[in-house]
């Protein structure tokens, strides 16, 4: 396809709570990505870097950080910032400059390094951000969304904190031996269930946690790939969506949803739109997928992408994960990688992880947690004020 | 003898709702050209993408809704939010307008946890404490079923 671009190579830090600088991640990811890819960091054209706001100045403008690290050269840098999405707006910027013919190679990197708990807002008093009221008049949390959507579910569809561990047990299994996951270890039932309960219904090991990590990809154009006779896996589709007036599901960090009173909500709602891009771009449908990358921030918001994604009709994802169609051997594989239940969430790394391990499964190299066959995949993701993810990745 | 002053209830943040206890609301604002509702409030731009409004009047919305979902806090947010030491958990609701077609969130009164509440609940907003100091009382809107 004309606006397909290669990967050329990929590589991560591994995820944990590594207590160093987010810079030495980002490196480390981006040096395994060129190895990968074969080429030298001289003979990137374009560093587009996925910005993290809670390392000061150096996480604000990480394509120069990170071109700086490596040793500039003089290439052009973009950072990009997305919250969760960051990854995807990255991928993004670096795709459009390769198809526009401005470069043939470009360098995509994010890490991150988190504090412990949850996340909080930017210091400061600051009355009129909506990230900053929301902790201060609500105590909204990032887990208090969580736990909305998760008993929506309960309540909407039936689904049963059972279900929800089950998820957990599932990703658990798919990612305990995968090196670059934080969490390797095989959790029982009771573990998930006797948990501490942190927002009802969730309980601890049923909310990602907050991690250390980075992961870089190389993508070039697809004659440059063909130069260096790599039968590459190649991106076909990437969505940045927005939400279209009047969204009417809560989103963080917001208080209400847009009011449906005088604009009629779109056919199609936000988080139903963000894959939907990307399949479009790709010339696929939901029925193409072998495997998907979606964000578990919750155990229970992962059964609301396989609808958002289209792998099924709203209301049937507990039939899904019950009748182990999610599972590696299943008919479509959800978070082989172990998602962020094995990995915790590394912002601005996520994104570009996630297209990291469709890249290894593609190829046929993602080892014990491999999907047999698999010759396209999405991921997906969101990003709080209104950031959408998405990447379809074809062999 | 040094007497305990009576502490002043303030709201805590100004504006967002109407600081009567018999009769609270939240009070958003409608854009004057193409009438779309907005909560929080909106004063320098209308969100409607065919719409350019610039202008807006104050609309109290309703004071009833039905219960979308909920959750809680089982440990004490970060800051700023200001937790009571030692934190009592409590709940968080969100909350159907029907009129306004619009969920807003919203803490749930004291003393009602989330085995009280269930989707389709009739809600009601009411006025409570947030946080206090010395001199304050901090006042946010909640929401309490009506039927508790």
């Amino acid at each position: 396809m004309a606006n397909d671009v290669a990967i050329l190579g990929v590589g991560m830090h591994p995820w944990g709570k590594w207590g160093r600088n987010f810079v030495e991640y980002g490196v480390a990811a981006a040096r395994a990505a060129l190895r990968d890819a074969g080429i030298e960091w001289r003979d990137v054209q374009f560093v587009a870097g996925a910005d993290t706001i809670r390392n000061g100045y150096p996480g604000f403008i990480a394509g120069a950080t990170f071109a700086q690290a490596l040793g500039f050269t003089g290439a052009p840098v973009a950072s990009s910032y997305g919250a969760c999405a960051s990854g995807a707006q990255a991928i993004d910027v670096a795709r459009a400059r390769i198809l526009a013919g401005l470069c043939d190679v470009a360098l995509v990197v994010g890490a991150d390094a988190a504090p412990k708990g949850f996340f909080a807002p930017t210091g400061g008093d600051r009355p009129d951000d909506p990230d900053w009221l929301r902790f201060r008049l609500l105590g909204a949390t990032n887990p208090i969304y969580f736990g909305l959507y998760a008993r929506r579910r309960m309540e909407a569809y039936g689904a049963t904190e059972l279900d929800f561990a089950n998820v957990k047990l599932k990703n658990s299994r798919h990612g305990y031996t995968n090196p670059n996951a934080r969490y390797k270890k095989l959790f029982t039932l009771e573990e998930v269930l006797e948990s501490a309960l942190v927002s009802d219904p969730l309980r601890l090991l049923m909310i990602c946690a907050t991690s250390d990590g980075g992961a870089a990809l190389v993508l070039s154009s697809m004659d440059y790939a063909r130069r260096h006779s790599r039968n590459a896996v190649r991106i076909a589709g990437v969505s940045t969506v927005t939400p279209r007036y009047p969204n009417t599901l809560i989103e963080m960090p917001n208080f209400a949803t847009d009011s449906a009173a005088v604009v009629s909500p779109p056919d199609v709602g936000f988080r139903d739109s963000i894959a939907r891009a990307a399949y479009e771009q790709a010339g696929v449908g939901p029925e193409d997928v072998d495997l998907a990358e979606v964000y578990d921030l919750s155990s229970a918001l992962e059964l609301d992408w396989y609808e958002n994604i289209g792998l099924c009709k709203p209301g049937e994802a507990e039939r899904l994960l019950r009748d182990g169609d999610t599972t590696i051997g299943g008919r479509v594989p959800v978070n082989p990688s172990g998602g962020l239940a094995c990995f915790g969430e590394a912002v601005p790394a996520q994104a570009i992880a996630q297209v990291c391990e469709l890249t290894w499964q593609l190829r046929g190299e993602a080892g014990e947690r491999q999907v047999a066959g698999a010759k396209l995949g999405v991921t997906a993701n969101q990003g709080l004020f209104g950031h959408g993810s998405s990447v379809v990745v074809k062999r | 003898m040094a007497q305990a002053a009576q502490k002043t209830r303030v709201p805590a943040i100004e504006g967002w709702f109407r600081m009567d206890a018999a009769a609270p609301c939240l009070i958003g604002s409608r854009c004057l050209s193409c009438g779309s509702l907005f909560f929080p409030k909106e004063a320098a731009f209308c969100r409607n993408p065919d719409c350019s409004g610039s202008e807006f009047e104050p609309v109290e919305l309703s004071r009833r809704g039905k219960l979308w979902s909920f959750t809680d806090n089982r440990y004490p947010p970060p800051a700023p939010y200001v937790a009571p030491d030692p934190f009592e958990p409590y709940a968080i609701a969100a909350v159907e307008l029907a009129a306004e077609r619009m969920v807003v969130l919203g803490q749930v009164v004291r003393g009602v946890g989330t085995e009280r509440l269930r989707a389709g609940m009739e809600m009601e907003l009411v006025l409570d404490t947030l946080y206090s100091d010395d001199a304050h009382e901090y006042v946010i809107w909640k929401w309490k079923p009506v039927a508790a």
